[in-house]
């Protein structure tokens, strides 16, 4: 099936011969077989590829205009946003493509979740994910804070102020990061440069997580293995199509935001020009630490000798790290809610459980909305820790289909006939 | 290479020999590479200027009764508060209060009129309301951070919230009657 392809175009044969990339590409990204019942949340992958190239393209663009200085940085974005030709584009392009990154990237994960895509061999493939999970996050808070306005300045304030929550190095890691007594000009600098790092740290693990997945292939909607080569189809030209088009539809969907509401995920206070002599009344970080920023405000008690700073930065933490230890946390034996009854609905319940905890991360903690807070938090935990492996122990998954063609063509009863159910 | 190794001529004394060298090699590198390592980690904590800027005078004369303000030192904000009679004897009452950092007021001033504090809320950073008549000033009319809802009293006491330590005092000295050294 993957026979060593015969270059015609002599130059090709030549390079090939001595360094095999156009053998690996078309055995990786032509002949490659994938399940052939793939459904779209399977283009979200290439989406957040295509996206983190998008961010580096751009951003490289906009370094050329922007000065890392606190009494020009807010200027130079503002020269941006007016005077360089096309910078309101690139720079909404960014912006937006910050949070399409996540967004895209968001329902990869959850997709996983729902198909049992960490369970084994995909382990590190997953894990990576995390990996990946993680710089993002760094990548675009240090990113937040480069057009120094009030959110970029008190956002980096309470967020590095989250190391001094550690007993005794706290302090003095809070001053290195620093670099200084305050969140000042030594800051921004280091900020930039490590904000122009990271993508490429990015895609060097991306890198990693592509081979893994080369190395396993795709797992599907109804997550059992492909059995023979009535199961797959090669990725070229079937996925290539397929993705083709969840991409138009990503490209409307995005150009809807940079062209008609390019501040829609924004917020107001960044447009005034930092000053650390004030604080904006009501700090809330982007949509996508939302969940997270809900968490780290739940812990207002003391637990023994713990004190509630420490513990709410620990519980957020822990949050995202407890995702790598998911693949073993699950102990069903079936891969695809598809086929889990009873888990299929908690997985729902999850995903209402993180908007919850968004929609508190986002308002000022008062009243009820502290409880929402520490509920959500909680139930956050024990969906991981107490409903995955019990859950996995005690229900009776549906029969498996005999295989994939069986499962698309076979006339079961659990797949619709396009094979692009939602799951 | 691997011949060389297993030959019968290899004892057990020059396997033993070949790991300790392996062994302190692989040490003194790792020292060096480290030593290497720490002027990079180190040229990022504060420079020279940073730490130049480190002591402030500030006169405070112009400011009356009931009157509070900021200045900058080392990049924080400083509040400076002439505390009103009401509010020092609310700040010494509370002495015996169920704190969470334990501070008598005394032991926070040097003179009780005079309040000197770091203006940092000692949850995550934010700058606490309280310096201006109008903003709010908590549940125990000293300060407020609106960012997680710390509530400071008039001694700048943590009283309720998040925050762990009360604001802290930064080293200042009386040079006369009417300013001070903060540094
Ligand atoms: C920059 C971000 C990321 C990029 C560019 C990326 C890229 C990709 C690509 C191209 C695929 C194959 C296509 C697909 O299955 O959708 C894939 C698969 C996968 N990714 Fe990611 N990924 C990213 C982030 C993540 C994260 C954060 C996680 C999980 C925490 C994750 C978990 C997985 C898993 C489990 C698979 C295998 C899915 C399957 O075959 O069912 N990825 N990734
Ligand atoms: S920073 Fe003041 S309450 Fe969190």
């Amino acid at each position: 099936m993957s026979s060593a392809p015969q270059w015609k175009n002599p130059v090709i044969r030549w390079v090939d011969e001595r360094l095999p990339v156009f053998t690996y590409i078309d055995h990786e990204y032509n002949q490659f077989p994938v399940p052939k019942n793939l459904n779209y949340f399977w283009n979200f992958g290439a989406l957040a590829m295509i996206v983190l190239v998008t961010m580096v393209v751009t951003g490289i663009v906009l370094a050329m205009q922007y000065t890392p200085h606190v009494d020009y940085a807010f200027g130079s974005v503002e020269r941006i946003m007016r005077d360089v030709n096309y910078g309101w584009l690139i720079r909404y392009i960014h912006m937006n493509g910050g949070s399409m990154f996540f967004i895209i990237v968001y329902i990869h994960i959850f997709r996983g979740l729902y198909y049992g895509s960490y369970k084994s061999p995909r382990e590190l493939l997953w894990m990576l994910g995390v990996v990946i999970l993680l710089l993002m996050m760094a990548t675009a808070f240090l990113g937040y804070v480069l057009p120094w306005g009030q959110m970029s300045f008190w956002g980096a304030t309470v967020i590095t102020n989250l190391f001094s929550a550690l007993p005794i190095i706290g302090e003095p890691i809070v001053t290195w990061l620093w670099g200084g007594f305050a969140v000042d000009n030594a800051t921004l600098n280091r900020f930039f440069s490590l904000h122009y790092l990271m993508p490429f740290v990015l895609f060097a693990v991306v890198g990693l997580h592509v081979v893994a997945l080369h190395v396993t292939g795709s797992n599907n909607p109804t997550g059992i293995e492909i059995k023979g080569p009535q199961d797959s189809v090669p990725f070229n030209p079937y996925f290539t199509a397929k993705d083709s088009v969840g991409l138009g539809v990503f490209l409307i969907f995005f150009a809807y935001f940079v062209f008609f509401a390019p501040n829609f995920f924004g917020e107001v206070d960044n447009y005034i020009e930092a000053n650390p002599m004030q604080t904006p009344p009501h700090i809330v970080p982007e949509w996508y630490f939302l969940p997270f920023y809900a968490m780290l405000r739940a812990i207002t008690f003391d637990v023994f000798f713990i004190p509630a700073k420490l513990l709410g930065v620990m519980v957020m933490g822990a949050s995202i790290m407890i995702l790598f230890i998911v693949p073993w946390l699950d102990t069903s034996k079936v891969r695809s809610a598809r086929y889990r009854p009873v888990y299929k609905w908690l997985f729902w319940v999850l995903v209402i459980d993180c908007f919850v905890l968004g929609y508190v991360g986002a308002k000022p903690p008062e009243g009820v909305l502290v409880l929402m807070g520490q509920l959500g938090t909680a139930y956050y935990f024990l969906h991981f820790l107490v409903i995955m492996p019990i859950v996995g122990k005690l229900e009776t998954p549906l029969p498996l289909p005999a295989s994939i063609s069986e499962a698309v063509s076979g006339g079961s009863a659990n797949s619709s006939p396009s094979g692009m159910e939602k799951p | 290479m691997s011949e060389a190794t297993q030959s019968p001529e290899s004892t057990e004394d020059d396997v033993g020999r070949r790991d300790f060298l392996v062994l302190a090699t692989a040490a003194v590198g790792a020292v060096g590479a480290a030593s290497f390592v720490w002027p990079l980690v180190d040229s990022m904590n504060p420079s020279a200027e940073v730490l130049a800027l480190s002591k402030i005078e500030v006169d405070l004369g112009p400011i009356e009764e009931g009157q509070s303000i900021t200045v900058v030192w080392q990049g924080k904000p400083v509040f400076i508060r002439r505390r009103t009679k009401v509010e020092i004897s609310a700040a010494v009452k509370d002495d015996g209060a169920d704190l969470r950092q334990k501070e008598k007021d005394a032991d926070r001033t040097q003179k009780p009129e005079w309040l000197v504090m770091i203006g940092i809320c000692t949850h995550l950073g934010c700058i606490p309301l309280g310096q201006k008549a109008v903003e709010t000033k908590g549940e125990y009319g000293g300060w407020f951070c609106p960012c997680h809802g710390s509530h400071y009293d008039t001694s700048g006491r943590i009283r309720k919230g998040p925050a762990p330590l009360n604001l802290e005092v930064p080293k200042y000295k009386f040079l006369d009657d009417k300013s001070i050294r903060i540094g």
